[in-house]
């Protein structure tokens, strides 16, 4: 039994409809919420747990009356191996080393797990929007599929099954979309090398180099 | 509510039970028959299976990536101010457009904001875009359904749009004009002026294709009542843009989110059609291009003085964190999701471009359509191919 949110909760504005969004999702999800961050005047992240990914899905489109479907999409905490040469302008570009720093920095709402997926929906009708995330098992690279909730997640799904490797359970067709069938790797890792790069180093500092006579630029710099 | 999966399952499973009833009944065969890559009515490179039962589809799957360009990928070895001349490319038809969410995200991370004259000039050139892309569609249309005359009219009066945004930024169809913290540049001399009159233009265009098409018997019968796609299911797709407001949902982003943008400062209307079905996707478009010369004549009557760009260090940083901003582009809505780990480029950027979730209701809107239909209904769908690749 769907018990929508009350009007009340709904019609506070900005940061308190926010907050009434987390408490809706933690009283239908309890432990399973694991963590939430509401950043003032801006957005809401909730972070649930994989198991309880489907079901969040449904409790925001039921109760919560997210009914847009925005996007899906995933996300890789691992620091890339490869480095970037523009990172710093001032210093060479680094070595280009092949060993993974298996060092995970999550972000908004916390993380365990290296890959996370994470989607957006939004309530037309109250004019605000809801980042989830949700961690993906390391073992299984899996959660629940999300076409049974919101049936625009379909391509979306399928696109970030070839991008990361990340499955979705129940989904009807996690074919490529873009990609030959037969290509091996998952491009939008971030183990996965760009060969333009690998081939061709950036050149770095030669695309930064200071205004002749400008001395101006200290201030901004922190 | 619906569980439309399911419903797509069925179809798929309907559609291999018609290909069984037709081998028993009359002893012939579904035709399975592509449309593109490569093919006059399709923009581009998207490719359509479908299959067919003498005259009416009872399956159909678009096969998008004929042109996937990896940018999210790309943006990852790019620092922030190089990522624009990436995005201009994704619907090149309206290139400023998708520079300004991305820089808009970037702002929110770094907690500054244009100053407001370059909001007005940024909110002019969005609204140029949106004439410049949605006018073409509106010749095009025409060339879909046979008719050859819009598509001369159309590309005459974008001229006039493109020659005004080739003098403030320099490129017709991929400025690369907008910056963290403001604009490039000012106004050239002129500008406003030469812009009220490509605005009268505009109107009048908008006035030919009124009569021209919309009032046309051939045009209303080809469109009338053919692809309704309901708000509930629209809502499910994520469709947006226009494509939304025809199914009756009243959701405009530059209306119902707050930017620092121009919006606020102007009178307009937000077009809704209750109908839902390809005449109405078309006709939305139309008043939507009304509207924003209507926008862009209010924003250079009111336009503030003072500097285009606010006070930004020469090499920029974006502190850590993670933005979402999408605004409400010519095809629909176009967010970026920007991480930022505190480097010279984003960590990661999610694009979410409108075309791809409008594409993606194409197997469930060309169910049981007859084949003319398909042309038009994908026609008034109005995708690019970038916007739905990347």
């Amino acid at each position: 039994m769907v018990v929508p949110l009350s009007d009340d909760t709904l019609a506070l504005p900005g940061d308190a409809l926010r907050e009434g969004v987390v408490s809706a999702l933690r009283e239908a999800l309890g432990a399973q919420l694991l963590d939430s961050l509401i950043k003032p005047n801006d957005d809401v992240w909730v972070r649930v747990s994989a198991e309880a990914w489907q079901q969040a899905g449904r409790v925001l489109r039921d109760t919560v009356g997210c009914d847009y479907f925005c996007f899906l999409s995933g996300l890789d905490w691992l620091p890339s191996p490869f480095g970037k040469g523009e990172d710093d302008p001032t210093a060479p570009a680094p070595e280009r080393s092949t060993e993974i720093v298996p060092k995970i920095e999550p972000g908004y709402a916390g993380g365990s797990t290296r890959f996370q997926v994470f989607a957006r929906v939004t309530n037309l009708a109250k004019h605000f929007g809801v980042t989830i995330k949700a961690d993906v098992p390391d073992d299984s690279f899996a959660v629940d599929s999300w076409v049974s909730v919101y049936a625009g997640a379909n391509w979306h799904e399928r696109e970030c099954h070839e991008m990361f490797g990340i499955g979705f359970a129940g989904h009807p067709d996690l074919r490529n979309m873009y990609l030959p069938t037969d290509f091996e790797g998952h491009p939008l890792r971030k183990d996965f090398p760009l060969l333009a790069r690998m081939v061709k180093p950036w050149p770095g500092i030669a695309d930064v180099e200071p205004l002749p006579g400008g001395d101006d630029d200290g201030e901004g710099e922190a | 509510m619906t569980d439309i999966a399911d419903r797509q399952k069925l179809s798929y499973i309907a559609a291999q039970a018609a290909d069984a009833r037709l081998n028993v009944e009359l002893e012939t065969e579904g035709m399975t028959l592509n449309i593109g890559p490569q093919h006059p009515a399709t923009h581009g490179t998207l490719r359509i299976i479908v299959r067919l039962d003498g005259e009416q589809v009872i399956w159909a799957e678009p096969s998008a990536g004929y042109m996937h360009r990896g940018y999210e990928k790309l943006t990852e070895v790019r620092t922030f101010p190089q990522v624009t001349a990436l995005v201009n490319r994704i619907d090149w038809l309206g290139s400023f457009a998708n520079e300004v969410p991305f820089i808009l995200a970037a702002e929110k991370l770094m907690e500054i904001e244009a100053p407001p004259r370059a909001q007005h000039i940024r909110t002019i050139l969005f609204e140029l875009s949106r004439i410049a892309n949605v006018s073409l569609f509106l010749g095009d249309l025409g060339v879909q359904l046979g008719a050859v005359t819009p598509v001369f009219m159309a590309f005459r009066d974008r001229e006039h749009v493109l020659n005004l945004i080739e003098s403030v930024t320099g490129g017709r169809f991929h400025p690369n004009f907008d910056r963290i913290g403001g604009l490039k540049d000012d106004l050239p001399a002129g500008f406003i002026t030469e812009c009220k009159q490509v605005m009268k233009k505009l109107r009048n265009f908008c006035d030919e294709m009124e009569d021209l098409l919309f009032g046309n018997e051939i045009f209303q019968s080809r469109l009338r009542g053919i692809g309704v796609i309901p708000a509930e299911v629209a809502k499910q797709y994520g469709l947006s843009g226009a494509n939304l407001r025809a199914s009756g949902v009243d959701w405009d982003l530059r209306r119902d989110q707050s930017l620092p943008l121009a919006y606020d400062k102007v009178e307009w209307k937000v077009w809704t059609h209750p109908d839902g079905d390809s005449f109405a996707r078309c006709w939305i478009r139309l008043q939507e291009t009304r509207e924003a010369t209507k926008i862009v004549d209010q924003l250079l009557d009111t336009m503030p003085a003072g500097p285009v760009m606010a006070k930004v260090p020469r090499i920029i940083k974006v502190p850590e964190g993670e933005a979402w901003v999408s605004t409400e582009n010519p095809l629909g809505e176009m967010g970026y999701y920007v991480v930022s780990k505190g480097d010279l480029g984003p960590f990661r950027v999610k694009i979410r471009s409108a075309s791809f979730n409008n594409v993606s209701i194409v197997p469930w809107v060309l169910r049981g359509v007859y084949v003319p239909d398909v042309i038009s209904i994908l026609a008034s769908l109005y995708f690019i191919l970038g916007d739905i690749d990347r």
